[in-house]
């Protein structure tokens, strides 16, 4: 299917761009990469009045590594991240995320800000930017706000941007010393949408114990939640840990829903199973 | 879009001028005409196939400055200014590009339908990967669906391809 009709705007600043998104206010539906947006209008699910495209804007491309913490640009795409060096070395998580977002044809034209703001739960970005303590930085005329990753998210397909306000970066924190990350998913087909993936980051101590054991989970909620599950392994070694008591614990404090993917149950199988894995691969990384 | 008696209002037209295969054109089209659509329909360039519509099959893949991406999934005045490549740009009859030697040789198509998308995405691929192994072969077509699951020759004419191109720069 073809879009409706809508009027149309390509500013080429960021005043413009925020000027433009003032006056269309709740009419308006920003334009990054398209990935999500352009099936959306394709199958007329949705119909903004106005689309504003951001492609012309200036100096939103950027991905930098600062004050401890990966910082993305509105424009920056998926694959521009996922082959920038200094970013994943700095939060090695995010290529981790990124390779398993969609296929590679998608990541190149699909924004990492984008995707936070789409805020699909299952979207991988929404479980990097929830565990590593993250944030959005928003946009409208006059003033900016920084959002962080527990405020941002407040339901399916629905971040906490307000009409006239465009998200202009993101700010993933980078993780303590000693810390190995993962993540780690099962889809139904290579590049599909996950019906359970887990994001986890386990710290060890300079004895090489567990110290922390987290995990943020996607396509199991409304909104990426962040589990700590440090009380089933930390001071334990890696080798003697109990994973699958830390999974355990996971599944105890997850409601999923069935859908026509999977039932409640098997995405509870899915969790236990891919939290002890994850686990286990983060604190190997981690050593 | 409607006016409230019911007829056709005029929707806005917006210029836009890009490069295709080494050509500029320039046209005026409504904001919401895709990619796909602009070269089919406009251009006359029906090449690039139309399967899903919404970024899933592949078929609409074209190189935007080089780069595979859905033509399905990009607004015609986004391109404003860019380079495309279509499956029209990859090589003539007389001389074919790498990869559409490669998937004559290898058997790579059966109904062709979703030919054009793998070829695209495959030109690219090789030209990033010059010398790739089956399974990153495979990684770099997963994004495309061929509904005749020709999917064995199809990854045999990837790897193919990068050899004849690897072949031909030597």
């Amino acid at each position: 299917m073809k879009p409706s009709p809508f009027a149309y705007s390509a500013p080429a600043s960021l005043d413009e761009a925020l000027e433009v998104l003032e006056q269309v206010g709740a009419d308006g539906k920003v334009l990054a990469g398209g990935q999500s947006l352009v099936p959306i209008l394709n199958m007329r699910l949705a119909a903004p009045a106005h689309v504003v495209d951001i492609n012309r804007v200036g100096g939103l491309a950027h991905v930098t590594v600062e004050d401890g913490a990966v910082l993305v640009g509105a424009l920056a795409r998926h694959a521009e991240v996922e082959r920038d060096d200094a970013a994943r070395a700095a939060l090695p998580l995010l290529g981790q995320a990124l390779r398993l977002v969609a296929h590679p044809v998608i990541r190149n034209r699909g924004t990492t800000v984008g995707s936070l703001a789409h805020a699909d739960p299952s979207g991988e970005m929404t479980a990097v930017l929830a565990l590593t303590g993250g944030s959005v930085s928003a946009a409208r005329r006059g003033s900016t706000r920084d959002i962080a990753a527990a405020d941002f998210f407040l339901g399916p397909l629905e971040s906490a941007l307000e009409p006239g306000e465009l998200a202009v970066s993101a700010r993933f924190p980078r993780l303590p010393a000693r810390t190995g990350t993962t993540f780690v998913e099962v889809a139904r087909r290579h590049g599909d949408y996950a019906m359970c993936g887990v994001a986890a980051a386990v710290t060890l101590d300079d004895a090489g114990a567990v110290t922390a054991a987290r995990a943020a989970y996607i396509s199991m909620s409304p909104t990426p939640v962040v589990l700590d599950l440090g009380e089933a392994v930390a001071g334990r070694a890696p080798a003697d840990a109990d994973w699958a008591a830390a999974a355990d614990l996971a599944v105890g404090q997850l409601e999923p829903e069935a859908d026509i993917h999977a039932t409640a149950h098997y995405r509870s199988h899915l969790a236990r199973v891919l939290t002890a894995r994850a686990l286990a691969e983060a604190a190997g990384r981690a050593a | 879009m409607t006016t409230t008696d019911g007829s056709a209002a005029a929707e806005a037209l917006h210029a836009v001028r890009l490069r295709v295969n080494g050509v500029w054109h320039e046209a005026r089209v409504p904001a919401r005409r895709l990619l796909s659509d602009f070269l089919r329909h406009d251009l006359r360039l029906s090449g690039t196939h139309v399967g899903c519509e919404h970024g899933v099959c592949g078929a609409c893949t074209v190189l935007l400055d080089g780069q595979p991406v859905r033509s399905c999934l990009m607004l015609a005045v986004g391109a404003r200014d860019h380079e495309v490549t279509t499956v029209e740009g990859l090589g003539t009859p007389d001389d074919m590009h790498p990869v559409q030697q490669a998937f004559r040789e290898c058997h790579g198509l059966q109904c062709g339908f979703c030919t054009p998308g793998f070829l695209t995405t495959a030109a690219a691929f090789i030209e990033e990967n010059p010398d790739p192994s089956e399974d990153e072969a495979r990684e770099a077509v997963s994004g495309n669906l061929c509904r005749c699951t020709g999917y064995q020759n199809i990854v045999a004419s990837v790897l193919r391809a990068a050899e004849i191109a690897r072949e031909d720069r030597a």
